[in-house]
């Protein structure tokens, strides 16, 4: 058995563990400016997002959500990451991760903690565990998927 | 005569692959089951000597391979205990056979007002129809619940059949508890409440010896794929009469006696629910599929699935930090086994016990009702059949402590 146990604990990095256990930013704003709910229905996952946005910074996160390790502490980690910053800084991380994880791409020191879930790309049929809480985000801010894919926006 | 695993997972060709490195220790079986080399071979010999339109044509080809097809209805009689071939209808799936009922049957007789009775445990398939069926004609459904050990509340089930019932509809076998529902009592109060009884045969047709004049219900279906056949092959048996009492389902060719341009007659017996070409290769495979359960014997796949399922109970139980949910008793359960792994989501479990060559299914189990009920999200759920053995149990607890030990490196988990 010993023979598989170093890919898991690559998979499942303390820090995932950590984010799972103890999510970050987990609960409900009092005030969210923007919302959004999704789920994975293959596996049950689900993701309830609230975000509060002055002007265009994302001052607050918040983050409901039930499922696998590597779906919440993908959305406990993003909360952690990407607020504070503005939506544009959101957008540049948000397309790293997905480069990582649908491209296998290198990890950009720019993700922080969430450079862990790069074992994931190794798993094609957890990527969508690793990417729901980014595609509640994509719809709580109204971010069009075909521009992101196509225009290198200033960001 | 027991089962001898070692023999007979010969005939399996995919037994003896590989997954990941390991021997594959196939687990997933109330999802679907592996295929005999008598099976695969049926179906490349019909594709090879006798492939042709059936009922169509007075050439040899299309003689043989009608009577091919048409012989598999007395063989899938015959493996429910029913009389007669005649009252076997082939269909895709137990879906497509619940859904045909629902229509061809409840279209006609359900009004407002009338009651569709099922119970918590139901799969999707089992529960949508009526949902539709509902919709359409303005009746009511009601769900029998279950008690603790995952058994059906017999009590509640009884007080909801009343004059109102038009229908109930119930699993034999629980694709997720494993419980094995009392059917012939459930008979007998449906019976009385003047009800129709469907009964979801779709995981006790393949592992248990079924009756269905004894279990006395109206309607039994069930899918070729979960018993070593084909996908595409579904099984709907209606008590003696019923289908002539009921209409078309789909229409078109096959299911037609006259066709006029003012309107058509149809058919009769189960032709007049088997609009088109049918998949007559796959329902000739299930022929073979069939045979090979009859030469084994249901007691023996049943008595071998018991052993098997209370190693399996036992043995996770044993291992620690293991739930197992459903009955426990093996007289009362068959060989789905859903359990949780304490602070291990079912998804990073089946992530992890695939690298150790072991397919067990996670989520859940299309049965929303039944998850929402036990309060979980969803559940792991290993299931087993005639060719599993006892190692292949110890092979998946050995992953499971993996699983384990990966998730056992930080403290547990605070409530979101
Ligand atoms: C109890 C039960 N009913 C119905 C079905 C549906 O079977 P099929 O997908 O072959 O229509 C299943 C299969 O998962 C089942 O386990």
């Amino acid at each position: 058995m010993s023979r598989a146990e170093p890919q898991f604990d690559e998979l499942y990095r303390e820090v995932i563990l950590d984010h799972y256990r103890r999510p970050r930013n987990a609960g409900a704003l009092e005030a969210p400016t923007h919302q959004a709910e999704g789920a994975n229905p293959v596996c049950g996952d689900e993701i309830e997002l609230d975000v509060a946005v002055e002007g265009d910074v994302i001052c607050k996160m918040a983050f409901r959500g039930q499922g696998c390790s590597i779906s919440q502490s993908s959305a406990s980690m993003m909360t952690e990451r990407i607020c504070g910053g503005t939506i544009g800084e959101a957008r540049k991380v948000m397309r790293l991760f997905e480069a990582q994880l649908v491209e296998a791409a290198e990890p950009d020191p720019a993700l922080g903690d969430l450079e862990a879930l790069q074992g994931v790309a190794q798993f094609p049929v957890r990527v969508k565990c690793a990417l729901l809480c980014w595609k509640v985000l994509r719809e709580a801010l109204s971010i069009d998927d075909t521009d992101h894919a196509t225009s290198p926006q200033g960001d | 005569m027991s089962i001898d695993t070692a023999r007979l997972r010969e005939d399996f060709p995919i037994l003896s692959r590989e997954v990941n490195g390991r021997p594959l220790v196939y687990l997933d079986n109330a999802a679907t089951t592996q295929k005999p080399r008598a099976v695969i071979e049926a179906l490349t010999h019909y594709y090879e000597t006798q492939n042709a339109n059936i009922h169509r044509g007075i050439h040899t080809l299309a003689v043989e391979a009608t009577e091919a097809y048409e012989g598999v209805r007395a063989k899938a009689a015959r493996h429910i205990g029913a009389g007669n071939a005649e009252d076997i209808v082939f269909t895709r799936n137990t879906t497509e056979s619940i859904n045909l009922v629902a229509r061809a049957w409840g279209d006609a007789n359900l009004r407002d007002g009338d009651e569709i009775v099922l119970t918590l445990m139901e799969h999707h398939s089992n529960i949508v129809p009526w949902q539709l069926l509902a919709a359409r004609t303005g009746a009511q459904l009601r769900y029998a619940g279950i008690d603790e050990e995952g058994r059906l509340d017999l009590d509640e089930l009884r007080s909801l059949i009343g004059e109102r019932t038009k229908l109930v509809s119930v699993t034999h076998m629980s694709n997720v508890l494993g419980t094995i529902n009392p059917i012939a009592e459930i008979a007998e109060i449906a019976r009385e409440a003047g009800a129709l009884l469907l009964v979801d045969g779709a995981q006790s047709a393949p592992h248990l010896p079924v009756d269905v004049t004894a279990l006395g219900c109206d309607v039994f279906a069930f899918s070729a794929h979960k018993m070593l056949g084909p996908t595409g092959v579904g099984v709907l048996w209606a008590r003696p009469g019923l289908l002539a009492e009921m209409e078309p389902f789909l229409g078109g060719g096959e299911m037609i006696s006259i066709v006029k341009p003012e309107g058509s007659t149809w058919a009769e017996g189960p032709h007049k629910f088997e609009a088109g070409t049918p998949n007559i290769a796959d329902v000739i495979a299930f022929g073979a599929a069939l045979d090979y359960l009859r030469e084994l014997g249901m007691a023996e796949v049943r008595e071998h699935e018991k052993r098997i399922t209370a190693y399996a109970i036992e043995a996770l139980e044993r291992s620690g930090g293991i739930t197992v949910h459903g009955p426990h008793d093996v007289e009362v359960r068959g060989g789905a086994v859903s359990f949780e792994v304490e602070g291990v989501h079912p998804h990073d479990v089946s992530t992890i016990v695939d690298a150790y060559g072991v397919a067990i299914r996670a989520g859940h189990h299309c049965a929303q009702l039944l998850m929402r009920h036990l309060s979980v999200p969803a559940t792991n759920r290993a299931s087993f059949y005639l060719y599993n053995e006892e190692r292949e149990v110890d092979a998946l607890v050995e992953a499971l402590d993996e699983a384990k030990r990966v998730f056992g490196r930080v403290e547990s988990r605070t409530a979101v």
